[in-house]
């Protein structure tokens, strides 16, 4: 069994709100594992705090007002992230562990030509001189499928389609060799086709270069088809956590459940007409009620509000992150007291 | 199919491009946004509009409602034609059709309450006077499943599908038979994308409701549409209804984009077929067929490069503009 | 100055200590309030600002007529006494009560000629910004002249045709030659707020362009619209006060702040405090008001979250 190159526990991360509103708990004791190679998929809507733990592992947080509180834990390589000084953090940052944002057109500096931010990174880490780096800029636009890369190492961002402003993104991500990719949403800002590209670009990429990748995002399917391993996180919690094939056939947290029964999908029967025409539309199932605050989080567990299964014991007694067997002890983890009382998963209504 | 409710012809919105220096130069090539579109709607169906970012399927949704006016072209909603309509008419005319945005927090007015954003229709069309002003409020809160208290609420005190279902109500509330829904749920939660699609859904059925749903997620048509029209770069590359389309793409593009959209299931075996290049700007549309230089069908040959195809009926009710239509990938 | 007005005076003061705490309480609660508090010049100028008002207001219970002449000969120029809290000016007229009976033209005519001008400026922008096309271009390019001209200059051009200038027509007139600015800054704003969906919404709901520009797109223009006016009545006390300086502004013997220092000017040497205490009247007024609208610019803007 091999060591984890990144380790996750007991992550906070809170947000000090204005005016008495209270303490945002953004992150709220998120603990995870990493493996070389290995992609994991890091999952959950807006507000559940996968941003915030991506940030919160390169130390991003602006620290008034937000701050990682004293007992998180991250540990690269064997190293504590959060207590490294800064000198040794910025060169652990874009060298040994690089990150890509969702927006690749705001991302990029829009006064610097794509070359020069490439450059950058491998003029900061690998002390090239800029001749040199210029051409190691060139190679990586040439990996990352840039045509006529000799030309296009001197454009500007403003000049590149959303597609390949990505693709820079990833150049420049990849420049010094990471062993961990942290991509946070890297194709939601883009078209369908291009999604597909670069997903495709970033698996052979790290095929190629043999590193890990944190793939956060809101999207099943890409998870479904790129991930190892994924994470689904909730009011700032992990919830559920499995092998990807375990966690779609055998979806155990009511989250997870109701997620995937409330994508439409398009590998499901068209359904027929509506009004006019035919029978009543199929409904999709969805999740009834909303994401909670970050400032008020529920008693107990923080699903229970919106759950079908839920009981008294729900609303008092947050649950802890249980083995839910599927093989070796920790494969498959499950936040919910379903694991201990199975019985009470009655079919819906 | 019975008398469409709402039926385009030929529509075409260019856009001047930029200019050189300080506007003195020779004005740059024109975007073809909207080159030629038509479709149908029967009374009570859904066509999905889908494509990606560019191919111009929000102006067509805009250019119908006269937001935007259109260079060309003619639209009929029930039999009146939109575009020959004038200013003092097309003001009535507004209260049939409506639209519903994909921003659900730049549709909403932050200065007023949810109270006088609803308020406002129904006043200026003179639907209710008085006391019966906050009846009707409650009674369209009701029905896009908010509570009546919300009324007093401003926008940013709502959360995102809040807002779109605010928005919702509001386009319901001058009683329209049509309406364009412009990516309404792209910018929504998972969790919330599905309640807002049953209850646009429920709507329809009750209302019995037209609607132009514009989207470019294929997956979320699927659900909601009866028919589906594809477009790239300003023009419809195919057309069918729902079932057909999904089942048996004629146009490669449909196909690639079908194959693009990641499933949520590990185990399914996806022949994933990959466009390469990027989207191509709609200044500077390719000759020929519009799609070929990213092409993946197999006999693409010199007719693609050199003879743009027309969109032809290639089984009945399924159009596509291709040359090879008959012989898919 | 006997014991009432020094009383009454007194509960002037009050009266703007308890405004400003008020602006305080009620700005507290949001989160716009909360920037504006943020800067510590803030609640010294509405302070300021709320008791000059005051004072203007109740001039007759805060001072004593400002015009009478009570002894020519004995009590002129006076320096800063008991009786004359300010001194006395060379008619022997209580230099105190002058600056109260002048907030009143002063304030007055720096309030309403920035109501004309910001009104004008915004009617102008709005129109410029939401038609555009043709009519922003004629607009802006009569706008571009208005600001190539220095508005004292037209002013005295005015002064010139007119000979004396009524005092009407003096307010409009300095407010004609100052919305220049304003109509560019909500011209801006409003190119920028119709491209939004709300404005697309309401336009689809039949609503008239007139309509669309009050209702939605003015109301969310609102930020540069005040802090242009907020800004704007400085600017207008500093050149009506320059104008009566020069002899053209308000008539004599009205007391605006520009004539009691041109009044005094001669007599500097002999009685500075005639001078002196209008000017400083003058550098208090504007210094509270553009305290008070740069603190309203942080408040408003609308890239800070939520109103």
């Amino acid at each position: 069994m091999t060591e984890p190159l990144l380790r996750v526990r007991d992550l906070k991360t809170y947000f000090v709100t204005e005016h008495g509103r209270g303490t945002a708990r953004a992150v709220d004791g998120v603990s995870f594992d990493l493996y070389p190679g290995e992609t994991l998929g890091l999952v959950g809507e807006s507000g559940c705090g996968k941003t915030v733990t991506s940030l919160s592992i390169l130390r991003l947080i602006p620290e008034p007002p937000g701050h990682i509180r004293p007992g998180s834990f991250i540990e690269f390589e064997g190293r504590n992230l959060l207590t490294l000084a800064s000198r040794e953090l910025r060169a652990i940052r874009g060298n040994q562990i690089a990150m890509i944002f969702q927006e690749p057109m705001t991302s990029l500096n829009p006064v610097f030509t794509v070359g020069d931010q490439i450059a950058e990174a491998a003029i900061v880490h690998q002390g090239l001189s800029r001749r040199e780096a210029r051409a190691r800029a060139i190679e990586m636009l040439q990996l990352v499928g840039i045509p006529d890369p000799a030309e296009g190492v001197d454009r500007y961002p403003h000049q590149l389609s959303g597609g390949m402003c990505q693709r820079v993104m990833i150049a420049m991500a990849l420049v010094c060799h990471p062993k961990l990719l942290i991509a946070d949403e890297p194709t939601t800002a883009l078209d369908v086709t291009i999604q597909a590209q670069i997903l495709e670009l970033l698996a052979r990429l790290q095929a190629e270069l043999g590193m890990a990748v944190m793939l956060i995002t809101h999207d099943l399917g890409i998870v479904a088809g790129t991930a190892d391993r994924v994470v689904v996180m909730y009011a700032g919690e992990v919830v559920e956590q499995a092998p990807t094939t375990d966690l779609f056939a055998r979806p155990l947290h009511p989250y997870t459940e109701g997620l995937l029964a409330s994508v439409p999908r398009i590998d499901a029967p068209a359904a027929g007409g509506s009004g006019g025409s035919g029978g009543p539309r199929g409904r999709l199932h969805s999740i009834s009620g909303q994401v909670p605050a970050a400032t008020a989080w529920p008693a107990g567990c923080r699903f229970h509000p919106r759950c079908p299964y839920a009981w008294g014991r729900c609303a008092t007694e947050p649950p802890p992150l249980l083995d839910a067997g599927g093989g070796a002890p920790g494969t498959h983890t499950v936040r919910c007291w379903l694991v201990t009382e199975p019985g009470r998963r009655t079919a819906r209504p | 199919m019975t008398t469409p409710l709402v039926d385009v012809q030929g529509l075409v919105k260019h856009f001047p491009g930029e200019r050189g220096l300080f506007g003195l130069g020779a004005p740059r090539r024109v975007v073809r946004a909207v080159d030629g579109v038509s479709f149908a709607i029967a009374p009570g169906q859904t066509l999905g509009l889908v494509g990606e970012s560019g191919c111009g399927k929000s102006t067509v949704g805009r250019s119908i409602l006269r937001l935007i006016e259109p260079d060309a072209g003619r639209v009929t909603l029930d039999g009146t034609d939109v575009l020959a309509t004038g200013a003092r008419a097309l003001r009535a005319l507004r209260r049939r059709m409506q639209i519903v945005f994909q921003d659900p927090y730049g549709s909403l007015n932050p200065r007023m309450s949810v109270r006088q954003t609803l308020a406002e229709p129904v006043v200026l069309h003179r639907l209710a006077a008085g006391a019966d002003v906050p009846k009707r409020i409650a009674s369209l809160l009701g029905e896009v499943g908010l509570d009546p208290a919300f009324a007093d609420a401003y926008p940013h005190q709502l959360s995102g599908g809040q807002r779109q279902r605010v928005g919702i109500a509001r386009a319901l509330s001058v009683e329209p038979q049509f309406l364009v829904l412009d990516e309404p749920v792209s910018a929504l939660d998972v969790s919330v994308q599905a309640q807002v699609l049953n209850l646009l859904a429920e709507l329809q059925r009750k209302r019995r409701l037209t609607y132009l749903f514009i989207a470019h997620d294929l997956a979320v048509v699927k659900h909601i549409a009866d028919h589906v029209a594809v477009m790239y770069l300003g023009r419809i590359v195919e057309q069918a209804p729902v079932s057909g389309l999904y089942a048996g793409p004629r146009h490669p593009y449909t196909r690639s984009l079908l194959s693009a959209i990641p499933v949520p299931d590990p185990t399914a075996q996806r022949l994933r077929i990959a466009l390469t290049g990027d989207v191509p700007s709609p200044a500077a549309p390719p000759p020929g067929c519009p799609f070929h230089p990213r092409c993946p069908h197999p006999k693409k040959n010199d007719r693609c490069r050199t003879e743009r195809p027309s969109l032809r009926e290639v089984t009945p009710g399924q159009l596509a503009a291709c040359h090879f239509a008959e012989d898919p990938m | 100055m006997n014991l009432g007005k020094w009383l009454a005076l007194a509960a002037a003061g009050a009266v703007a200590l308890l405004a400003a705490a008020a602006v305080r309480r009620r700005a507290a609660a949001s989160a716009a309030g909360r920037r504006f508090l943020a800067h510590p010049t803030a609640t010294p100028g509405v302070f300021i600002l709320a008791f000059f008002v005051t004072i203007a207001l109740a001039a007759p219970f805060v001072a004593l007529d400002p015009n009478s002449m009570p002894g020519i000969v004995d009590l002129r120029d006076r320096p800063p006494s008991v009786l004359h809290p300010l001194g006395t000016d060379v008619y022997s007229r209580d230099v105190w009560s002058r600056i109260v009976y002048g907030a009143r033209i002063s304030l007055g005519i720096g309030a309403l000629a920035t109501l004309v001008a910001v009104t004008v400026g915004a009617g102008v922008g709005a129109v410029a910004g939401y038609f555009r096309r043709w009519v922003d271009a004629a607009l802006m390019r009569l706008v571009d002249v208005g600001l190539s001209m220095p508005r004292i200059f037209l002013l005295l051009m005015a002064v010139a045709l007119w000979e004396r200038v009524p005092l009407a027509p003096l307010v409009l007139l300095i407010g004609l030659t100052g919305w220049f600015g304003t109509s560019r800054l909500v011209r801006a704003e409003v190119l920028s707020l119709r491209e939004r969906e709300f404005v697309a919404a309401a336009q689809a709901l039949g609503a008239g362009p007139a309509r669309v520009i009050f209702r939605h797109v003015l109301p969310n223009a609102a930020a540069p619209i005040i802090v242009s006016a907020a800004l704007g009545i400085g600017n207008v006390m500093l050149l009506e006060a320059g104008l009566s300086f020069l002899g053209i502004g308000v008539p004599s013997p009205a007391p605006s702040w520009g004539s009691l220092i041109y009044d005094g000017w001669q007599h500097m040497a002999a009685a500075p405090w005639t001078s002196t205490f209008p000017g400083l009247a003058i550098a208090l007024v504007v210094m509270a008001l553009n305290a008070v609208g740069d603190a309203l610019r942080d408040a408003l803007d609308p890239r800070q979250e939520g109103p």
